[in-house]
This record gives C-alpha cells, sequence and structure tokens, in this order.
C-alpha cells in the first residue's frame, strides 16, 4: 500500500457512487427500531420501483438526532433531506419521494439549531460514511493523515503537532493530551503500548459508542499515528461488552485495514508496524480508570492501583504506555491533516477543539452534539435541546455522570469548558449531560448517582468500598423522612472524607454529585429532615416520653 | 545509592533513594498507622489508613506506596489525617460484624489496637450487620468472613510467598469477599498447601487456627519476613 493505491481505492469508490444515496442510520439506537428492517425494505423498494440503478442505500452511522430516530438521510441533486421516526413500512413512500413528490413520513429541518450549531470533527464522518467499508473512509480522505505522519513527519514533529493543537484529554480529567504523548515517547523501554478506553460507562452516555458504531476506522487511525509517535508497535482497544454492535464493527473495521496494510506489519511500506487488538470489558464500570482498565487488559481483577508510577512510565505489563479515550484519538487525524493551530483556533483559551455531548433527560431534542468548547450552556439546552418539554421548565443540567455535579438553571450562561464546569463544582466529564426538568427531585438524584458508585466500587480501598454504602444509607434515610440534621452533618463529612482519602477516580469522585446538590439545592434537603430529638433544640438531652396513665 | 533529605512532621530525615515514606517514617521511629501494609510482601494502597499530608501535593497519598523524594515535606499527624483515620475505622466497625468480646483475637487484633490508638471511641454510622458465613471446612484452620476488613494480605501471602494462589478476592464493592481456589469450600481446596501463612497475616480474627476461644489467636508475623528477607538478601535471621 502506498499513496498512489489510496488514491486509486478512492477515486475507484467516488466513480462507482450512484446519483441518489439514502443513508440509513443503523446505529444501535436506531436498530433498536428495527433501522435494518428499514434498510432492507428501502433496498427492496428501488428495485420494485426501478431506481435500482440510481439510488444506493448505505448503511450509516449515527446521525445524532438520535430521539427522532430512526432516521434515513437522502441526498439528492446536491439537496439533503432527513426523515424521521421512519418505519419499515415507509420505504415505497420514500423511494418514490425521491421521483418527486409528497412523503407521507416526518420531514426533519437541517437547519435547525441542533445542527446549525454543531461543528463536527469527532463525527465529522458519522452517518455519511457506512462503517463497514474501509473505501467509504478512505474515499473521503481516510488515512492520508497517517500517511502524512509516517512519510513526512518524525515521531515528534506529530507530538509537536498535537501538543500545538491544546488537545486535551476527552475521558474526563482533560490532562494536555500533547504533554502525555511526549512522556510516553521519552519514557525509555523497547515495547510500549497504545491503549484505547473504550470503557464508556457514565449512565446517559453514548458519544464513544457512537464514534466507534459510526466511524471506527477514525478510530484506528488516531491509535496508529499515536504510536508511531511514541514509538509503540501494539495497541488495545479496550471496548465494555454492553457495545456488541462497536465490537462487531472495530473487529471489521481492523481486519480490513490490515488487508490493506494499513495495519499491521510495514505500514505504506515504511518500517512502521502497528497492530491493533479487541479487548472486551466484563461490565465493571471502575475499568475506565486507566489502571484498572490496565489490569483488566493483563487478564487481572480490574482493580485501580496507586499513582504513580503514571501508565506512561509504568503501564501494561510495566512497559511505557499511552492510554487515551476514544474520543481523543478521533480528534487526531483531523489535527494532523489541517495542523495544530488550526485546531487551537477553535474553542477558550483553555479548553480547544469541539466536545461531543450526549444530550438526555428532560429536553425536546435529545440526542448527540458535537460543539466547540466556551459555547454557553443555555444555547446547548435552549435552543439546541428545545428546552423541556410538556411546558415545564428547566432547573439543572448534571454533567459528568456520576463523577459530575448539578449545574442549577440560574448559571445556564456558563461556557462550556474544563475550567468553568470545575469552577461550579461539575466537570466536562466524557459528555454525558443529563437535563433535568423541574419536577425533579434533586435529594433522588442525589441517591441514584450515590446508588450506582455503590454497585459499582471495586472494594479495594475502604473509604469508597464502605464509605459509599453509608452515604447511600443516609440519602436514604433522609429521603424517607427519616434523617435529622445530625444525618446531614455526617453525610458530609462522609463526602469530604471520601473525595479526599480514595484510591481512585471513582471514590474521589463519588461524593460530587451530594456535594453540588448541596450546594445548590440544599434546602431540598432540608425539607425532608425531621426535629431532632438530641438536638440543640430539645436541650441536646432526650425528650422524656410520655407517661401514659390509664 | 543515593540519599535523599527531606522533613517528616518537621524532622529532618535522610532516606534512601526508592525508600517508600513509610519505610523511611518507621526507620525515624515515627509511627505511622497502617492496616494493609504487611512487611514481607508489596503494598497495595488499599486501607488509606497511612495517608500523609505531602507540601505542594493537593492529594493525600498513601505512605506505602510514595517512594521520598528530595526536599519533601511530610506531614504524618495532622488533626485533619486523624479525623480522616478515625472516620476509615468506624466505616470497618460499621461494615461487617467485629464484635471483641466474642473474638479469637481478641487483645492481639490489629483492627482493635487501631481503634485504641486513633481514638476511635464509638461509631456514629448505622451497624449494617450483613450476614456473612464463617468457613470451617479446613482440616486446620477456619475463616469467619464477619471478621473480614479485605486487606488483601493473605490473597498477597498466598501467591507471593507461599506460591500456592489459593486464595483470591472475588465480588466487588461491598459484597466482595475471600475465596479459596474458585470460590469453593476451603476445605475442598487443591490447591491449600495448609502452610497457615494467610492465618499469620490476617489482621484481625477473621483467618485462624481451629480450637482457639477467645483472645487466643495470636498471629506471628515475624515468620513470614523472615522467610522474605532470607530469600531476597539470603540472610537467616529474624526480622528485628
Amino acid at each position: 500500500m502506498q499513496l498512489d493505491d489510496l488514491i486509486a481505492i478512492a477515486e475507484k469508490h467516488k466513480g462507482s457512487r450512484k446519483k441518489i444515496i439514502v443513508r440509513t442510520c443503523m446505529s444501535a439506537g436506531c436498530m433498536s427500531s428495527q433501522a435494518d428492517v428499514i434498510k432492507k425494505n428501502l433496498e427492496t423498494e428501488a428495485r420494485l420501483q426501478g431506481l435500482e440503478a440510481d439510488v444506493e442505500v448505505r448503511r450509516v452511522g449515527c446521525m445524532g438526532f438520535c430521539g427522532q430516530g430512526p432516521l434515513v438521510g437522502v441526498d439528492q441533486n446536491g439537496e439533503h433531506n432527513l426523515w424521521e421516526f421512519v418505519k419499515p413500512e415507509d420505504a415505497p413512500s420514500i423511494i418514490s419521494a425521491l421521483k418527486g413528490g409528497a412523503c407521507r413520513v416526518q420531514r426533519g429541518d437541517p437547519k435547525h439549531p441542533f445542527f446549525a450549531k454543531q461543528m463536527h470533527i469527532v463525527r465529522a464522518n458519522g452517518g455519511i460514511v457506512d462503517p463497514e467499508r474501509i473505501e467509504d473512509y478512505i474515499a473521503i480522505g481516510g488515512y492520508l493523515a497517517l500517511h502524512h505522519a509516517l512519510t513526512e513527519l518524525q515521531p515528534a514533529q506529530v507530538v509537536e503537532e498535537v501538543t500545538k493543537s491544546g488537545l486535551r484529554g476527552r475521558g474526563d480529567a482533560g490532562f494536555p493530551t500533547g504533554l502525555k504523548w511526549g512522556t510516553v515517547a521519552k519514557s525509555p523501554g523497547a515495547k510500549k503500548y497504545i491503549v484505547c478506553n473504550g470503557d464508556e460507562g457514565d449512565p446517559g452516555a453514548f458519544m464513544d459508542r457512537s464514534v466507534l458504531e459510526s466511524d471506527p476506522h477514525i478510530v484506528l487511525e488516531g491509535m496508529a499515528i499515536a504510536a508511531y509517535a511514541v514509538g509503540a508497535d501494539q495497541g488495545y482497544l479496550y471496548v465494555r461488552a454492553e457495545y456488541p454492535l462497536a465490537i462487531s464493527r472495530l473487529q471489521i473495521a481492523i481486519k480490513q485495514a490490515k488487508q490493506l496494510g494499513l495495519l499491521g506489519a510495514g505500514i505504506f511500506e515504511s518500517p512502521f508496524s502497528f497492530n491493533v487488538d479487541i479487548r472486551i470489558g466484563a461490565g465493571a464500570f471502575v475499568c475506565g480508570e486507566e489502571t484498572a482498565l490496565m489490569a483488566s487488559v493483563e487478564g487481572k481483577r480490574g482493580t485501580p492501583r496507586p499513582r504513580p508510577p503514571f501508565p506512561a512510565e509504568s503501564g501494561l505489563w510495566g512497559c511505557p504506555t499511552l492510554i487515551n479515550n476514544v474520543e481523543t484519538f478521533a480528534n487526531i487525524s483531523a489535527i494532523i491533516n489541517r495542523g495544530g493551530d488550526w485546531y487551537a483556533g477553535i474553542g477558550t483559551e483553555k479548553s480547544k477543539g469541539t466536545k461531543v455531548f450526549a444530550l438526555t433527560g428532560k429536553i425536546k431534542n435529545n440526542g448527540l452534539i458535537e460543539v466547540p468548547m466556551g459555547i454557553p450552556l443555555r444555547q446547548i439546552v435552549e435552543e439546541m435541546g428545545g428546552g423541556a418539554p410538556d411546558g415545564r421548565s428547566i432547573k439543572s443540567v448534571q454533567t459528568g455522570g456520576p463523577s459530575g455535579g448539578c449545574i442549577p438553571a440560574n448559571y445556564l450562561d456558563t461556557p462550556v469548558d474544563y475550567e468553568s464546569l470545575t469552577k461550579l463544582g461539575s466537570i466536562m466529564g466524557s459528555g454525558g449531560m443529563v437535563v433535568m426538568d423541574d419536577s425533579t427531585n434533586m435529594v433522588e438524584i442525589a441517591k441514584f448517582y450515590m446508588e450506582f458508585c455503590m454497585e459499582e466500587s471495586c472494594g479495594k480501598c475502604i473509604p469508597c468500598r464502605a464509605g459509599t454504602v453509608q452515604m447511600f444509607n443516609l440519602l436514604e434515610k433522609i429521603t424517607r423522612r427519616q434523617a435529622t440534621a445530625r444525618d446531614l452533618a455526617k453525610l458530609e463529612e462522609l463526602c469530604d472524607m471520601v473525595k479526599n482519602t480514595s484510591l481512585c477516580g471513582l471514590g474521589q469522585t463519588a461524593p460530587n454529585p451530594v456535594i453540588s446538590t448541596l450546594k445548590f439545592f440544599r434546602k431540598e434537603y432540608e425539607e425532608l429532615l425531621q426535629p431532632d430529638p438530641f438536638g440543640p433544640a430539645a436541650g441536646g438531652a432526650p425528650l422524656a416520653p410520655e407517661r401514659v396513665t390509664k | 545509592m543515593a540519599a535523599k533529605t527531606l522533613t517528616i512532621d518537621g524532622k529532618l530525615i535522610s532516606a534512601e533513594e526508592g525508600a517508600t515514606v513509610l519505610q523511611t517514617a518507621t526507620e525515624a521511629g515515627i509511627k505511622i498507622p497502617t492496616l494493609c501494609h504487611l512487611a514481607g510482601v508489596y503494598d497495595v494502597g488499599a486501607c488509606r489508613l497511612c495517608i500523609v499530608e505531602i507540601t505542594g501535593v493537593a492529594k493525600l497519598l498513601p505512605a506505602c506506596t510514595t517512594k521520598v523524594a528530595e526536599g519533601m515535606e511530610i506531614q504524618t499527624n495532622s488533626e485533619r489525617l486523624r479525623k480522616y483515620r478515625r472516620l476509615i475505622l468506624e466505616l470497618l466497625f460499621a461494615e461487617r460484624n467485629h464484635v471483641c468480646a466474642v473474638c479469637v483475637s481478641n487483645g492481639h487484633c490489629e483492627l482493635q489496637t487501631l481503634a485504641y490508638s486513633q481514638g476511635m471511641e464509638h461509631v456514629r454510622y448505622d451497624y449494617t450487620f450483613p450476614k456473612w458465613g464463617v468457613d470451617t471446612t479446613h482440616r486446620l484452620f477456619g475463616m469467619d468472613h464477619n471478621r473480614c476488613v479485605l486487606c488483601t494480605r493473605c490473597v498477597r501471602v498466598c501467591w507471593h510467598i507461599e506460591g500456592a494462589g489459593t486464595k483470591n478476592v472475588a465480588g466487588r464493592g461491598g459484597k466482595s469477599k475471600i475465596i479459596t481456589d474458585l470460590n469453593q469450600a476451603w476445605g475442598d481446596s487443591v490447591s491449600c498447601t495448609e502452610c497457615g501463612k494467610c492465618v499469620m497475616a490476617c489482621p484481625t480474627g477473621a483467618l485462624f487456627q481451629k480450637g482457639s476461644t477467645v483472645g487466643e489467636m495470636e498471629h506471628d508475623r515475624d515468620k513470614l519476613e523472615f522467610i522474605t528477607t532470607a530469600r531476597e538478601k539470603k540472610q537467616w535471621v529474624a526480622a528485628d
């Protein structure tokens, strides 16, 4: 495989394209509403209506507007149409509309703020390419960045470009990606590893799943460029077992890339070799934590270990290991193609580029959005999301999943970047964004997340293992209206202790939903409290039981 | 090996490069409370009792896994740390059924000693009273899961000193449990060599010799260190 071959594949594939492309979303969300049947019906109908020569019914990944799915997009004469809530029996209507005429299916508005405010880097090919055909990815310029890096850049120059871009880790913590790559590149060792963290586990988050299902090659290309930059020849893609579609598409993608010589030995006929293997998670949320993930890849029990040493010095089997999130890797090819300076021009001073969010909860338009960093939260929830349904008002936006916090409605003008969210006691997290309306009980929300952390604690360190249990019990006591002010004080004391003493990120952030709801919605807790029979109001002494005289 | 100079609790101390904060403090006569740490096996930093404050580091770090560095300023006994340690011990006592009065290790128990030394006088959190079983199927030893603190000392000595690999951890969170082989009865274990190192390593009365009654179970930890010293340094001397 050389550059000419790559271009030849792209040209050949472009040449064989038909006039009209009917794109059927076949991501997990739409698949659950019979997208596979819809695609089959569309193909049959195109044949029956004699349009077989002109119409290509293409399997594509997520188009983003998941709440309106199943979605079918039509590209005809340079125009783009979107059909929403498509049912299998709508196929004849959609196909006959290609010849002109009305269609009985609900028409989507591609100029809707939900789409217009977006900026696509990571999801540039989502909903356009067939995730199971590498030619589709190559036809839109795929693997050119890898070729450019391998043939024209030194590994240090690749690191330099990523550093210049200002990209920060999209998994959770927002660590500067270039700095991490530089550390791994400089760490001594003949054997190094690349790990892609696809163990997306936050409730309500489906960004990484969508990227892996819609455009697996963009992640593989990013990993290969990273491997070249740091000097690794083996990569692991850790995907949770709950994402079978992502796993099967990745398997297909890896196989196809290997067949074309874009993965494996001697990529682009250079001395650089890179293999990728998939590792499937076994259902533990904590395995999204990097040290636990690496233990799991090694075949051990998935528990975190203290850092330092960081994976960059001592990771998989003691070798320097670069571990990044799916979305981080998905940004790389664009940075190499268009330059770090271009990327650094997007976003705010300290948070560059775009971020994918899974917009869910009590909101009219839910789905997947990719927005430039620094966009006010209000624009996301009110303009793009369309506000709360049923005439209700938005009360709070939860970001960052069980590690994050609830941002109240009066802070909606906050720009979405790492620092601003942290200042409000929440975090950027991996991109879950759950909107809550005024009917939401914030104590119940805190309890929900605490139960999640309690169930997902690995049990290694005491503060997280036993602390989450006690915090959950106290929250339960409060919601049952059996708690006093003293219990609330105990809860706050535990929040502080668990946050500061836990071993890994799970425990250190487990109290965040409680801390942030206490900060902004303390009244809701206090309304549930009972008078304390031993408290100061009662003179600090137990109330004497009333004597019953007969 | 280069020496590092640092201060622990205001005391100027020189330490060997590569030593942990815990080793250095212990050598200097500064006592840091520990539970999962056991001389002779590697450290996991799990119990969080040995956490210390290091100037310039935002997070509290466990002394047992943190390596010394030049110019480190370490606090091991601040009011905040003492409070956190008491809370951790309270959580442990509330987590399972630790009833000293009927325990084989009463008077020789590290958990009990820690509670005394850290001033944990009572437990303010609700006891959870879980129903854990007792495994007495083994010929010589018993395991009472009600008294287990999940420090994994037994697992580590079983794998890394004895090399038998009998003990392991199953489940997660508060439902974690020490198991033998593939979660079988200890008596049915084919890999157990009956060496008793796990019983010696146990900080509480969770692992005990059969036949011992209240207060009779004493753990001989020096023997474990003796074995590792002999193996690694070829010195056949008892640890001091």
